[in-house]
């Protein structure tokens, strides 16, 4: 994984900043942006992949049964995925804030 | 309810080339119009970005969102960049220097970046036949700066710099027609397209690939933030923008137009402009001319599939 | 064997170019500029050249367009003037920052208005601190030889900077002028094909162009500046070897007529012939007047000036363009920021003459010359000007 910019030496930089590691923003989580989570019905789920398909943060993936299942550390909890659902088998759940 | 056919997109990649940790908003259209471009068009890709909202959310030093090589220089130049991409590699294979293999080489800029700012370059790369596919993410605004108009915003939208005031009613220009502007370069594939019709767009990016030469594909883009609406609704407001004939699915094969998402009947222009905050100040009178503008379009659109088709 | 030939300047740079075996040429014609991109497409038409010829419908595309070849991985070259390099200049910058070794002609015209298609400095100047190696040429051989010492510093994996070459716009590029034309064999042990150190391809996939905060842009910025003045000895070398091969040795700053001169004049580019005569006339009076040829004007060559100073009490620096409302001409600003520190330093006379094209002769250099020995302190003028 990349240092943070802050920790980056001059010398350190590749020439131009090119950088070389693709896709390394994954080690950006996204997830504490959320403010609501998906809650998946497996009930109702008829694995379509519709959830998958129309996420804009490709936080869902398969699990080993067929489920799409979002992985919380990069959803944004747009609610895309639950409004999108034809079989209404996610809702949107409020986080809760963190005990200090 | 959605139009998809339920389970067809399973068919699509699992594979992702745009990566997670991206910073664009909640629920961004665009991103997903990104997304799904490139499961359409797989690994052996070039990339050439403008500036603007993907540039910036994807690729904060040190990190890059981007599976595949990706290089972004200015806001104007994404054409000409991506057709030096197209050259640099056309000289190196045939001199022998690096081994032949299709690579796809893809442009890609907002509305403001291709209708406005980098228009010239690009009708120059579709000018010169170049073998490269540009992508035009329509979100109808500069929204990167702050939802500014641009040529691609529509009529009667309040942006930051078209406000709806006593006098003015927003954006005081119809959207600018760039597939059409495109098209009149005669090249041999242009395309309309909306995330919110997954498997049509890309089939059309896939078509675009296979095109030799110029190929230009325009996707409407819903930005929450700068229309004004939850971020839960995109795929819904794509769908809108189709179903009432605001945005068209066509595509212009060889010159013969096709409507790829038929509409036998266009819903009122207002289940689509209302909802949206960025036209909430519309009077019923602006409503009236946006619906007889839309319908004159529709109208034309058809009779082009109908003209095309005759040669 | 290298034979010796007359031709056009401009036709000898593009012979250099299709010798340096170059993949992409990016081209939009501009007036003094032009002969150069006609020969390139003839050598592309004939088949003499194997690259990519893509007549651009900008310079501001000339420009983005090598920055996309050059990142593709191939060799690739630009040419312009003036108005040109002033549309393109936005990418120029980026150019350098990004580390991409284009080379580009630059045949120096004067910036409008009033439109002038003729020479001077103020289109390179305007782009003084782009990044990029910059050098000038007296004549067609220096410009031909260029091209290859251009590529070959450029393309060094310590150096990864683009380069450019100043060639003075009709009274270089439109004379006809012997130069040695080498062999293809020399050409290619002097510079063997272009290897990036990072290329767009699949394979092997790279962010190239990703923003900075400003956590991190200082970095980049220093990054950069330590790459250009790291360049120096990678062009003393480039110039060693070339002169090895060729016997054509080339210097930052050559000299004239030194060694125990009172009085320096210090020109750029073309001037560098005339001046010459100058001071071999002045000599003749037996005046203790010397020449400075300043070649390398990016990375600066301190040392090199200070030495080369060292002795005489007075520099005349002649400029070919004005920093409006500044310190007089752009290369005497320089000059007398970077002898500050000498003790003792030759007083600094600067003179801007030969804006657009307007001739400078023997004799106005003979008068420049002794108009500064008559002068007390640090100065600037407009030579020659009416009213």
């Amino acid at each position: 994984m990349a240092k943070a910019d802050i920790e980056i030496l001059w010398t350190e930089l590749e020439p131009g900043c090119v950088v070389t590691e693709p896709g390394s923003s994954k080690a950006y989580r996204t997830g504490d942006w959320r403010s609501f989570r998906p809650v998946l019905n497996k009930d109702r789920c008829i694995q379509c992949g519709l959830c998958w398909i129309f996420c804009p943060d490709m936080a869902y993936a398969q699990d080993g049964e067929g489920y799409y299942e979002s992985n919380p550390e990069y959803c944004k909890g747009c609610g895309v995925c639950a409004k999108e659902c034809p079989t209404n088998a996610i809702g949107m759940v409020e986080e809760e804030e963190p005990e200090l | 309810m959605s139009n998809v056919n339920v389970f067809a997109v399973k068919t699509l990649t699992q594979k992702e080339y745009f990566s997670s940790g991206h910073r664009a908003c909640q629920g961004c259209g665009e991103t997903l119009a990104v997304r799904l471009v490139h499961k359409a068009l797989g690994r052996d890709v070039v990339v050439a970005s403008a500036t603007g909202c993907m540039e910036i959310v994807s690729s904060p030093l040190p990190l890059t969102s981007w599976e595949m090589p990706w290089i972004h220089v200015a806001f104007e130049n994404a054409a000409a960049v991506a057709t030096g991409v197209e050259a640099g590699l056309k000289a190196l294979m045939r001199k022998g220097k690096i081994p032949n293999k299709k690579i796809h080489v893809v442009g890609m800029a907002g509305d403001g970046g291709t209708a406005d700012i980098g228009l010239q370059a690009l009708s120059g790369a579709l000018e010169r036949g170049h073998d490269f596919i540009y992508v035009c993410y329509d979100n109808e605004a500069y929204m990167n700066t702050g939802i500014q108009r641009s040529s691609s915003t529509p009529y009667c939208a309040a942006t930051t710099t078209s406000p709806a005031g006593s006098v003015k009613p927003g954006q005081t220009t119809w959207k600018k027609n760039m597939p059409a502007i495109a098209a009149a370069h005669n090249i041999p594939y242009v395309a309309t397209a909306c995330p919110s019709y997954p498997m049509d767009l890309v089939e059309k990016v896939k078509k675009a690939a296979e095109t030799p030469g110029p190929a230009y594909v325009h996707i409407l883009s819903v930005c929450p933030t700068g229309w004004g609406m939850p971020g839960e609704d995109i795929i819904k407001f794509g769908r809108l923008a189709v179903e009432t004939g605001a945005f068209p699915l066509y595509e212009i094969e060889n010159g013969r137009y096709r409507i790829t998402v038929d509409v036998p009947e266009l819903l009122p222009i207002e289940t689509y402009l209302k909802p949206q905050r960025r036209f909430r100040h519309i009077t019923p009178e602006m409503t009236e001319i946006i619906a007889e503008r839309v319908a004159k379009e529709w109208e034309l659109l058809k009779r082009r599939v109908e003209f095309s088709a005759l040669d | 064997m290298a034979k010796q030939v007359g031709m056009e300047v401009s036709i000898a740079a593009a012979e250099a170019v299709k010798l340096a075996n170059v993949d992409v040429i990016a081209a939009y014609p501009i007036t003094p500029q032009t002969h150069i991109v006609e020969h390139l497409s003839e050598l592309v038409a004939d088949g003499e050249l194997d690259a990519e010829f893509v007549p651009v419908e900008s310079e501001h595309s000339a420009m983005s367009l090598a920055v996309g070849s050059q990142a593709a991985g191939a060799r690739s070259f630009t040419c312009t003037s003036a108005q040109g390099l002033a549309l393109m200049s936005e990418i120029v910058f980026i150019a350098a920052s990004m580390r991409l070794p284009i080379l580009m002609i630059l045949a120096n015209r004067s910036l409008s208005s009033p439109l002038s298609i003729w020479n001077d400095h103020s289109d390179v100047m305007s782009v003084r601190d782009c990044g990029w190696i910059q050098l000038f040429t007296e004549n067609s051989q220096e410009v031909y030889d260029h091209v290859f010492i251009g590529y070959k510093v450029s393309e060094n994996h310590n150096v990864l900077l683009p380069t450019i070459i100043n060639m003075d716009g009709f009274i270089l590029t439109h004379m006809f002028e012997p130069v040695y034309i080498e062999d293809e064999s020399v050409v290619k042990q002097y510079l063997p094909d272009y290897v990036p150190k990072f290329s767009l391809h699949p394979d092997k996939p790279v962010t190239m162009g990703a923003f900075a905060m400003p956590t991190l842009f200082t970095e980049a910025k220093m990054a950069q500046n330590e790459a250009l003045k790291a360049s120096y000895p990678y062009i003393m070398e480039a110039w060693k070897q070339w002169g090895d091969l060729t016997g054509r040795y080339y210097n930052p700053i050559e000299e004239l007529h030194t060694e125990d001169a009172e009085t320096l004049l210090l020109t750029m580019g073309s001037f560098g012939e005339t001046a010459g005569e100058a001071v071999k006339a002045m000599r003749e009076q037996g005046k203790k007047v010397g020449l400075l040829k300043l070649r390398l004007w990016r990375p600066f060559p301190f040392e090199e000036l200070r030495r080369a100073v060292s002795g005489a009490s007075k520099l005349v620096v002649v400029d070919r363009a004005v920093s409006f409302g500044g310190p007089g001409g752009p290369a005497a600003s320089e000059i007398r920021s970077a002898l500050y520190d000498m003790d003792p330093r030759p007083q600094v006379h600067n003179t801007i003459a030969g804006l657009a094209g307007r001739d400078v002769t023997v004799n106005d250099f003979i008068q420049i010359v002794e108009s500064a020995e008559t002068k007390k302190t640090d100065d600037y003028e407009i030579y020659g000007v009416r009213g």
